[in-house]
This record gives structure tokens, sequence and C-alpha cells, in this order.
């Protein structure tokens, strides 16, 4: 079962605003523990996602949780924009696929930095994309 | 506006970076650079990322775009001080550095930039080049 410890709901839209939701990202896991290569890993897949709702999704939220499962504790992060979404995200998911002729990293490496990923998006909707990373783990 | 200092140290030049690179700041590194190796002829860059805690890949990009810019003007770009946990991440998020080298700091990137350049060598490579080339 999976208990919620905290929650909190950044704007995020322009760079500084990633900076200052970057800090924020590191004081959680900092407040809970986490390891510098966790913190390290999840800070950088939180830069990613954080970059790809600016630049493709017109900007958007980041919803910041704590929680705890039987034998850990993690930091959960929802990403959520009302952008142009996805229309192939099994192609978006691919290593080197970019329509912003970038290196198509972001969303792969997001997945491989993270224990747990999730991605909706629905064209002319949105886009949300969730990741957890464990304490230890 | 906020600007990186660009020290001159000889035939290099030596960046460090404390700040968190914003578009902005990042583009102004690369502009001042980008004159300071031709105004100078420095055949070297050095960027220090010691101070750094997250590289992604809008910062990869920029450190390739250095590179790939300096090579133009004959001169080579060394990464120093990168922390384990940054490389451990890069790794995972697939980012390489074409065209960047990297060394434990800054002494042996001089030595490493010193060997690429040929002139009179002063230390070996470090193992820790190529890491994430
Ligand atoms: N929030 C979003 N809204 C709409 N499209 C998105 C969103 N996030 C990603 N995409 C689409 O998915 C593609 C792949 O994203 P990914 O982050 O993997 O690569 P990139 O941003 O193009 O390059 P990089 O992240 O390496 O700079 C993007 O080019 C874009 O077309
Ligand atoms: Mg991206």
């Amino acid at each position: 079962m999976i208990v919620l410890l905290s929650k909190e709901i950044l704007a995020v839209a322009t760079e500084p605003e990633i900076i200052l939701f970057r800090n924020r990202t590191r004081e959680l896991a900092i407040k809970i523990g986490m390891g510098l290569v966790n913190q390290t890993k999840l800070i950088t897949a939180a830069s990613e996602l954080a970059r790809n709702m600016i630049r493709y999704g017109g900007g958007g939220t980041v919803t910041l949780e704590v929680i705890s499962a039987p034998k850990t504790t993690g930091v959960r992060l929802t990403f959520r924009d009302e952008g142009p979404g996805i229309a192939d995200l099994s192609l978006a998911m691919r290593d080197g696929f970019s329509t912003g002729k970038s290196l198509g990293l972001g969303l792969p490496g997001a997945k491989r930095l993270a224990n747990e990923f999730s991605i909706q998006s629905e064209v002319g909707k949105g886009t949300t994309v969730t990741i957890t990373r464990w304490k230890n783990g | 506006m906020e600007r990186i200092p660009v020290l001159k140290m000889g035939q290099f030049l030596l960046v460090t970076i404390q700040v968190d690179l914003y578009d902005r700041l990042a583009l102004g590194l690369e502009d001042d650079l980008i004159n300071m190796v031709s105004r100078t002829d420095a055949r070297g860059v050095l960027i220090d990322i010691s101070a750094v805690n997250i590289v992604d890949s809008f910062m990869g990009r920029i450190l390739g775009n250095i590179a790939a810019m300096s090579r133009v003007l004959d001169a080579e770009t060394v990464v120093v001080g990168m922390q384990p946990a940054v490389a451990i991440t890069l790794v995972e998020l697939g980012l390489t550095l074409p065209g960047v080298h990297t060394a434990l700091n800054v002494e042996k990137g001089m030595a490493l930039l010193r060997t690429k350049i040929g002139s009179v060598s002063t230390g070996e490579e470090t193992p820790h080049d190529r890491i994430v080339e």
C-alpha cells in the first residue's frame, strides 16, 4: 500500500521555474535520505520532463509527492500540461526521436532514470508524465 | 546580463561553471568562448564542471556545441571534474558527448590538452579520458 506523506504543486512554465522546481525536488529527496546517485538520477529525469513541458507543452504544473511503500520511501513527480499532446507515444519514447531537432533523449532517458514511469497523452488535450524514484532501489 | 567568466591561461581558456545554466546564459557562454578562441588563438578549452550537480540533455548539447565550434577553430575541448554521480547518470540517460574529452581535474585536463595539441607532453592521458565518449 502506498501512503501519501506530502504533496505540493508548482507551476513550471519558464527556465527559472525549472531551476526552482529542481531545487525543491532535491530538498525533498534529501529530506527522505535518498543517496546522491539516486538524487542525481531523479533530478536529471525531472529536468528533462520539465523542459519538454515548457518546450512542447507550453508549460504546466508539477505535483511533487513524498510517498511511502511498505519498505521504502520515495518521491513521485507528475508533470501535467495542456499542450498539443503526442500523436505517437511509442515513437516519442524511442531513443533519438525528436520533433525539436534535439537529441531525443528526454523521454526514454527519464524512463531509464526513474524506478517507475508512466505517460498519458491525448492529441489536442495535453500530456501527463509520472515518475517515481525510491530512496533505495 | 549575467555572464560566466572565461579565463586565459597560456594557450588555453578556462571556464568554471558554478551556477545552473539556463538558455541565455549558455548561449552567452558559447558566444564568448568562440570569440575568445578566435581572438586569442587558444588551442584548448577547459570546462570545469566540478560544481555542477546535474547535467541534462540541454547542458550536454551546450558542451557538445562548444567542442564542435572550438574544433572548427582548431582548439580541443576538455571537460574536467565531472562528479561521479553525474557521470553515472549520464550513461543511463544515454547522453554521449561527441568530441568532448574528459579528465579528473584541471591539472590532468591541461596535461591532456598538451598531448592533444602535440606540444611537449607533461602528463599522460588518464583512464578518465573518453569516459563519456
Ligand atoms: N509535453 C509534451 N507535449 C508534446 N509533445 C511532447 C512532450 N514531451 C515530448 N514531446 C514530443 O516527444 C518527442 C521526444 O521527446 P524527448 O524529450 O525524448 O526528446 P526531445 O525533447 O526532442 O530531445 P531532448 O530531450 O533530447 O532534448 C519530442 O520531440 C516531442 O515531439
Ligand atoms: Mg526532451
